[in-house]
């Protein structure tokens, strides 16, 4: 009954957010500042692990696949398809959703306990539409140029890792990464990382929109809100890639 | 003019408002009461329409509230200031730009008359330049509450509504919002409703006094009827100290 419940009040929070901003002037004030605080300020983790992804994904996958029946590009035709279709935009925005969505729950939830939403709105702002819009659609915005800056520093990882380790030569890692490319896979890890984007952003501000009491529940709101926004990703994984990939 | 009428309010079956009528009077500082948890903060929010209520009427100058849509609200709010609490200043923000915010959501002024009227805000309530660059967690306490009443009235509203101004604040510091209060409210003509139980404030400002005991009006006056009346839970609450138990044995 719980989650019916949040539910319900996700949906009329919403409401209130996709409306017409009571001027469009603050929210273009906003925005920019969102883009830099969610998206610019996310890319040293997202380079961060996409390198190291890159690394580690090359090095397991030629140690699993050090077979003579198998091709000599199969580490990279491997290496660069789970980066595309997986861990670019799924287990990148897994990974943004602690980052993003503690960051956006905790900031929201502290101006809800101090009482600083209540100010808005008995101005008569609509605080949800002044505070949430803006976030949403920049994060939205900014995710399909972190999932292909992941894509691109996860690849380069696993160049690098032939280079370095001589585990294999660059041109067979090369050859990989281009053999029977799929752009779709592209567009479909784009597809679904703006839809995870919009789940990691919203969910994160209806649970610090909705929180009530002191710094520990701004905590448990925060910690609600990475903890719902990933199961939500996980299932919405399943279901996009059954209607784009089947 | 503010007319609360027969207001009923209730929190999962509790009923916390019971039946409360009053009329809070343009340019006069009404007061609102009573002990911790009578209903006071309660009666204040559902004036203001945080809270909605069970039954009864609210009225702003005639204007029925509980009856308004949203959308209708939000309109008449803009002629609403508050003064929190805590001053819920927003953080991100300097106190400047905390003043010119109401301006900049909701007036058609040029930047610079907005900086104009946000600086003769924060020099009516004897703010410093000095502290207009800063952020609300690089002021003291009491200039926060300045700054707070500065934003209130950047609109110039009808109605400013005070929530335990005083909170947190040494005496001096107490007396200052209050006399800055009281005088903003006849200088602009302005329903102001201060939520407080600070006997200092009442005995100060207190030209309208409303009581309120276990939800219910139980009394209403100023602060030179006070001392007169034969109410004991008003009594017990006014005259908890050895201090005022002085001041009304030597009113009498």
């Amino acid at each position: 009954m719980g989650y019916l419940a949040d539910t319900g009040r996700y949906i009329l929070l919403m409401k209130r957010v996709f409306v017409q901003p009571d001027r469009w002037k603050m929210f273009f004030r906003q925005f920019p500042k969102e883009l830099e605080k969610l998206g610019l300020q996310s890319l040293p983790i997202v380079a961060i692990i996409s390198v190291f992804i890159g690394f580690i994904m090359t090095m397991q996958t030629k140690l699993n696949t050090s077979n003579p029946l198998l091709p000599i590009y199969t580490t990279g035709l491997v290496t660069r398809d789970t980066l595309l279709l997986e861990f670019s935009s799924t287990i990148l925005c897994l990974i943004l959703a602690g980052k993003v969505g503690s960051n956006v729950a905790s900031e929201i939830g502290t101006m809800r306990i101090t009482e600083q939403i209540d100010a808005l709105e008995i101005m008569g702002v609509n605080s949800a539409n002044y505070l949430i819009l803006p976030k949403i659609v920049a994060f939205v915005v900014m995710m399909p140029f972190l999932v292909i800056f992941s894509m691109a520093l996860g690849l380069g990882g696993g160049y690098f890792v032939g280079i370095l380790t001589n585990i294999m030569t660059t041109g067979d890692y090369l050859t990989g990464i281009q053999y029977a490319f799929v752009p779709f896979y592209v567009f479909y890890s784009l597809v679904k990382s703006m839809l995870f984007a919009f789940i990691i952003s919203s969910v994160a501000a209806f649970y610090g929109y909705y929180s009530y009491g002191g710094a520990l529940d701004v905590g448990k709101a925060s910690t609600n809100a990475v903890v719902n926004g990933s199961i939500l990703i996980l299932f919405f994984n399943i279901l996009i890639t059954k209607l784009m990939l089947n | 003019m503010i007319e609360v009428k027969n207001v009923d309010k209730s929190f999962d079956g509790n009923q916390v408002l019971k039946n409360v009528s009053a009329i809070f009077e343009t340019g006069k500082t009404n007061m609102i009461i009573g002990q911790s948890g009578s209903g006071k903060t309660v009666l204040m929010k559902s004036i203001i329409g945080l809270h909605k209520i069970d039954k009864g009427r609210i009225e702003y100058d005639g204007r029925n509230m509980t009856d308004m849509r949203m959308s209708d609200i939000r309109i008449l709010r803009r002629e609403v200031g508050m003064l929190f609490q805590g001053s819920a200043l927003f953080d991100s923000q300097s106190v400047l730009e905390n003043v010119m915010y109401p301006l900049e959501m909701f007036s058609d002024f040029s930047k610079e008359e907005m900086i104009q009227r946000a600086y003769f805000c924060l020099k009516h309530v004897n703010l410093e330049e000095k502290a207009f660059g800063l952020a609300p967690s690089e002021i003291s306490g009491g200039m926060q509450k300045r700054v707070a009443i500065a934003r209130a009235i950047a609109l110039q509203p009808k109605y400013l509504f005070c929530d335990e101004p005083n909170s947190g604040l040494d005496p001096k510091t107490s007396l200052i919002i209050d006399k800055l209060i009281h005088e903003i409210t006849h200088k602009f003509e302005i329903t102001t409703i201060i939520n407080s139980h600070d006997m200092n404030s009442v005995m100060e400002i207190g030209e309208n006094i409303i009581f309120i005991e276990k939800g219910e009006k139980a009394w209403q006056g100023n602060k030179d009827d006070i001392f007169h009346v034969q109410n004991e839970a008003l009594n017990d609450f006014v005259f908890a100290s050895e201090l005022f138990k002085k001041v009304k044995i030597a009113n009498q």
